[in-house]
């Protein structure tokens, strides 16, 4: 069996932050390829308000579809069944793995060939068909080499954006056999081409994920640069999809200002090299495409979100990374501290509903509320008001109203609590607070010199030595 | 209840958002300025394509197989495969004699491994083409296998000049594409590239290295 890869836990992501910034060539990768993909969107949005009406109808047509959610998914369902692609439904990552399994194990396949799907990895598949002698190949350069590295992907769009060409290049050597080293990309992609190309030959199974499914026609969107998602979706005999359940849209006319907005946002381009419309799978009079076709629509949590009116709009993602790209955050600590599959604003958001709040509750506030997200944001998704409703949700019991989130409250501590109760306690009782604070300005050389968190990057707080209501008072 | 049920029941157990009326995804487009010209969507279509590093060459539904053998000529290009029932297959026979013709079998499983390993190029037909973003509709069906446009290094695609709409959402609309999809509906917008490495862009990632526009421009403008 593989080495399991890198999974890191995310209980220690303030370890992992801390490590991330210390280290000047992951800081280096980061900031040059945020400032390059930054500058490559913004150059593909020269007039703000012709952006903000592309992008409120892309909000429009993401809430349309999901207020529609389930009578849409029924629709797609019936229309792809009707087109021939045999639809899967999971709630959880282990049935999604297990149906991969059973359709592997159907046609004897023993390889799967994988175009780059984030909700694959969500479910750790490589990993868990690997557990069942089932490998999986990805394709697309950037998770090609993440996975000959043992690694996950850093970022949702360019998976190996963590790396720079010398390391690529001593992989390769290292990994690929009969590789010299070379550090000419050029020479490197060629590598990659040769090897890949091999397996979509011979493959039995391709894998891929959907960028939107359409209900009224029962299609699946894919966009992609390289190739290799047509590869995965063309030459297999069989071709699995697998999706989330949030991707549906109602009409094909929907999907036009949702890809100019998805790849425009994401690296900048007006349009892929590849837009791939998937209705069916070969039929009788075509000589070419797969014979069987599957979609396995995922939940893994999204119903939570679902639940929850103002947690839904984390449904209205296209997946374009551009939050990340944006995030001053993210564009230090790199994607692998997070410890998602997910990383970034967007993975700060929904992540707690895959994973729950227990493993995940630190994550809403590591931002600093800028708000850059939200502002690039090309469905308007209000990421930072949903991060500081997750923030309370971590550290809070739920509104009696609403059912529970899984993990609620699992980043409350108990001395936080008693100290922000202390703080309201005599903030809100003004004979309390004029002796607080007379109090503190008074025994102000009793502060301590290590405060906690605080001071760790800080000098110490320490009060002043009047009160500002006690100097006015003095001067008159 | 099985998954299905579950997770449908769970998305009708949530509160309902008040009705949001169907998006005027035509009143956006509509507001948006269009071009008349057939020229100007050309020139549009064009311009960004060969951004894309792809290559145009403005030839006639007349002269289009002298061009092809001159380029493949140019190119090097020793085996090009094609789809015996298309279109144009029977001018590419019977004129264009250069390289070696490998005509589609009748199922890709009799060919992959020479179309992977012993076939130079592939030549298909675009359907239509849309200017904004520089983008080839492919229909691929009976008569258009589709990995003759994904699986051989070089890809040939004859265009009618005559059929470029300004962006995806007229083609799409005026095409009428939702009542009528191909089992693979294909948008090409130049060779395949990826940028992954280092964001250094590097062409001929998985498909094509080389995407040749062969624009059919009609008699009388020549």
């Amino acid at each position: 069996m593989n080495a399991p890869l890198n999974y890191v836990p995310t209980s220690d992501f303030k370890q992992r932050t801390y490590a991330a910034t210390q280290d000047p060539q992951l800081r280096q990768s980061f900031r040059s390829a945020m400032d390059f993909l930054m500058a490559k969107r913004a150059a593909q949005f020269p007039d703000g308000a012709a952006f903000e009406r592309q992008r409120s109808l892309g909000e429009e047509i993401r809430r349309y579809s999901l207020a529609r959610l389930p009578e849409l998914l029924v629709q797609l369902e019936t229309n792809l069944t009707r087109n021939g692609i045999q639809v899967h439904w999971a709630e959880t990552p282990e049935q999604a793995n297990a149906i991969f399994l059973d359709i592997s194990n159907k046609h004897g396949a023993t390889r799967l060939i994988k175009g780059k799907s984030m909700v694959s990895e969500e479910i750790e598949l490589n990993h868990e068909m690997a557990k069942h002698g089932v490998d999986c190949l990805e394709s697309d350069m950037g998770e090609y080499i993440v996975q000959l590295d043992n690694e996950k992907p850093s970022h949702i769009i360019m998976p190996a954006i963590h790396k720079t060409k010398e390391q690529i290049a001593r992989l390769f050597a290292e990994k690929v056999p009969g590789v010299a080293y070379t550090d000419s990309v050029d020479e490197l992609i060629q590598i990659g081409r040769r090897v890949l190309r091999e397996n979509f030959r011979d493959a039995h199974i391709g894998v891929s994920g959907v960028n939107f499914a359409v209900a009224e026609t029962g299609s699946l969107c894919l966009v992609e640069n390289e190739g290799n998602g047509r590869m995965c979706t063309t030459v297999p005999p069989v071709h699995i999809a697998i999706t989330g359940i949030e991707k549906v849209v109602e009409k094909l006319e929907h999907v036009p200002p949702l890809l100019a907005l998805l790849t425009r946002s994401a690296t900048g381009q007006a349009i892929s090299t590849y837009f791939n419309i998937i209705s069916g799978p070969r039929k009788n009079d075509e000589k070419d495409g797969p014979t069987e076709v599957h979609l396995i629509l995922l939940d893994n949590g999204r119903s939570q979100a679902y639940g929850d009116e103002q947690l839904r709009q984390t449904l209205q993602c296209i997946r374009c990374g551009a939050c990340m790209n944006h995030c001053p955050v993210y564009t230090r600590v790199g994607g692998h501290a997070y410890g998602t599959t997910y990383p970034g604003p967007i993975g700060k958001i929904i992540s707690p509903h895959m994973m729950g709040l227990d493993a995940t509750h630190e994550l809403p506030f590591a931002s600093s509320l800028c708000g850059a997200c939200g502002e690039v944001c090309p469905v308007k998704i209000p990421i930072p008001d949903l991060l500081m409703r997750l923030r309370r949700e971590a550290t809070h019991e739920a509104a009696p109203e609403r059912p529970p989130l899984v993990g609620q409250g699992a980043g409350r501590n108990t001395l936080v609590s008693l100290a922000f109760r202390g703080w309201r306690l005599v903030h809100v009782h003004p004979a309390l607070y004029r002796l607080y604070a007379w109090g503190a300005s008074r025994l102000r050389f009793l502060t301590p010199k290590a405060q906690l968190g605080w001071t760790a990057s800080r000098t110490p707080l320490v009060p002043a030595a009047r009160s500002l209501r006690e100097r006015l008072k003095m001067r008159g | 209840m099985n998954a299905r049920e579950r997770i449908l029941a769970r998305l009708k157990a949530a509160p309902r958002q008040a009705a949001t009326s169907l998006p005027d995804v035509d009143g956006h487009y509509a507001a948006l300025p269009r071009t008349t010209s057939p020229a100007v969507r050309l020139a549009r279509f064009r311009e960004a394509i060969e951004a894309a590093h792809a290559e145009v060459f403005a030839t006639t539904a007349q002269a289009w197989p002298a061009e092809l053998a001159r380029l493949c000529k140019e190119k090097g290009v020793g085996s090009l495969a094609y789809e015996p029932s298309s279109a144009f297959a029977r001018r590419l026979v019977a004129e264009v004699g250069l390289p070696t013709l490998q005509a589609f079998p009748s199922m890709v499983e009799a060919c992959k491994t020479r179309l992977f390993d012993a076939t130079d190029a592939g030549i298909t037909q675009a359907d239509s083409a849309i200017a904004e973003t520089g983008t080839l509709v492919a229909w691929p069906g009976p008569t258009e296998p589709r990995t003759l446009s994904l699986v051989p290094p070089i890809h040939f695609i004859l265009l009618d000049a005559r059929r470029i709409c300004d962006d995806l959402y007229q083609a799409m609309t005026e095409g009428r594409w939702a009542g009528r999809l191909p089992t693979n509906l294909l948008l090409i917008s130049g060779p395949s590239k990826t940028a992954d490495i280092q964001q250094t862009l590097a062409y001929g990632a998985h498909g094509p290295k080389e995407l040749i526009v062969l624009l059919l421009m009609p008699e009388n403008a020549q």
